[in-house]
């Protein structure tokens, strides 16, 4: 749910980063920290455990810069993404405007991708929302490791939508900020449309 | 059920930021916060700088929210206030026009009594506030003037242009 401020001029956005643990989240979220200029992000918050896998969800504010006049901000979210920790994944989406899917591309992991994925469906819907209408993007993260699964399966399994999809390694930064633009253009064009 | 977009215009940014003002003096507080429920900030007032302020809100809403699912589960609709006491300075939250959330930051110039007295006439306030933002969303309907209902796609690839 996006919230338009016009005595401040600012529209705000809130962007959630899902998929299985380990994926490679709280990494996408640390590269863009950590590449971009201070003035335009805040704080990152990491609500993690002793051994840093997230617990609750990371957050990093982000300004992106004026349309018309507007100062437009994004909130990104990301998800815990072990099993058991449904019940907080269920509240990070409320309010949600975008969705990024994080699969990891390890053969041994598809279960796990394919799993992440109906839950997100099944988490989304309670909250009344469709993944086919919201703006959605899947990356297809660590492309570089010797048991990577062919992108076509991946695209197959995963993608079968065609949303747009990114090749990534967060690790070293590649497709993390291409993944971030084409979700935050799929919310202000989803913004354009309701407006209509 | 999904929410509704909210949008707030200069003339409610200005009746929360009076009640808000109003609550920051009368309860004696340090400062006050309203979030709303998905974590975006609202308004704030009184002695709030050097608070990251973007962060106390997705805070608030992500612990609301917790203790929300945690109600449910012993069968509670919800808890509606909080306290939290620090060493120096303390917080008091509750929920109001059910889909905010109203923060008070205070210390020993306080008290949890007072406090509490006075937020629950402010959120009667905000309740107001936030009932007739939310009827004029209704009517407005999807007709409401958007800034972004001209936006082209120039526009918004020009925000990654670099």
């Amino acid at each position: 749910m996006s919230f338009i401020n016009y005595s401040s001029r600012e529209i705000n956005c809130k962007i959630v980063y899902y998929g299985p643990g380990l994926c490679g989240k709280t990494t996408n979220l640390q590269h863009i920290y950590n590449k971009t200029n201070p003035d335009l992000k805040g704080k990152m918050i990491s609500l993690a455990t002793e051994t840093e896998r997230t617990l609750f969800f990371d957050f990093l504010p982000l300004a992106l810069g004026q349309i018309r006049g507007f100062k437009t901000r994004f909130h990104l979210y990301t998800v815990p993404g072990q099993v058991f920790y449904d019940a907080s994944r269920k509240l990070i989406l409320k309010g949600v405007d975008g969705v990024v899917f994080v699969a990891d591309s390890q053969i041994e992991r598809m279960e796990a991708n394919l799993e992440s994925m109906d839950n997100l469906r099944i988490n989304l819907r309670e909250q009344g929302y469709e993944l086919e209408k919201i703006p959605f993007v899947v990356q297809y993260n660590k492309r570089d490791l010797p048991n990577a699964a062919p992108l076509d399966e991946m695209r197959r399994l995963l993608n079968p939508l065609g949303v747009p999809d990114f090749e990534a390694r967060a690790q070293t930064g590649e497709g993390v900020f291409e993944t971030l633009k084409a979700v935050a253009k799929g919310v202000l064009s989803d913004l354009k449309r309701l407006s209509r | 059920m999904m929410d509704s977009q909210l949008v707030l215009y200069e003339e409610d940014h200005r009746r929360i930021l009076t009640v808000i003002g109003r609550l920051v003096r009368e309860a004696n507080a340090k400062g006050v916060f309203v979030v709303d429920k998905n974590g975006q900030l609202i308004g704030e007032a009184g002695e709030v700088r050097g608070i990251d302020s973007t962060s106390l809100a997705s805070l608030t809403a992500g612990s609301i929210a917790a203790t929300g699912g945690l109600a449910k589960i012993i069968g509670e609709e919800d808890f509606p206030i909080h306290f939290h006491q620090g060493v120096r300075d303390n917080l008091h939250i509750t929920t109001v026009a059910k889909r905010m959330i109203l923060v008070v930051i205070f210390d020993e110039r306080s008290s949890l009594g007072l406090v509490r007295l006075r937020v629950k006439k402010a959120g009667t306030e905000l309740d107001r506030i936030f009932e007739d933002v939310k009827k004029r969303a209704e009517s407005e309907g999807a007709t409401a003037a958007s800034p972004f209902a001209d936006i082209t796609d120039d526009d918004i690839d020009n925000l990654f242009a670099d």
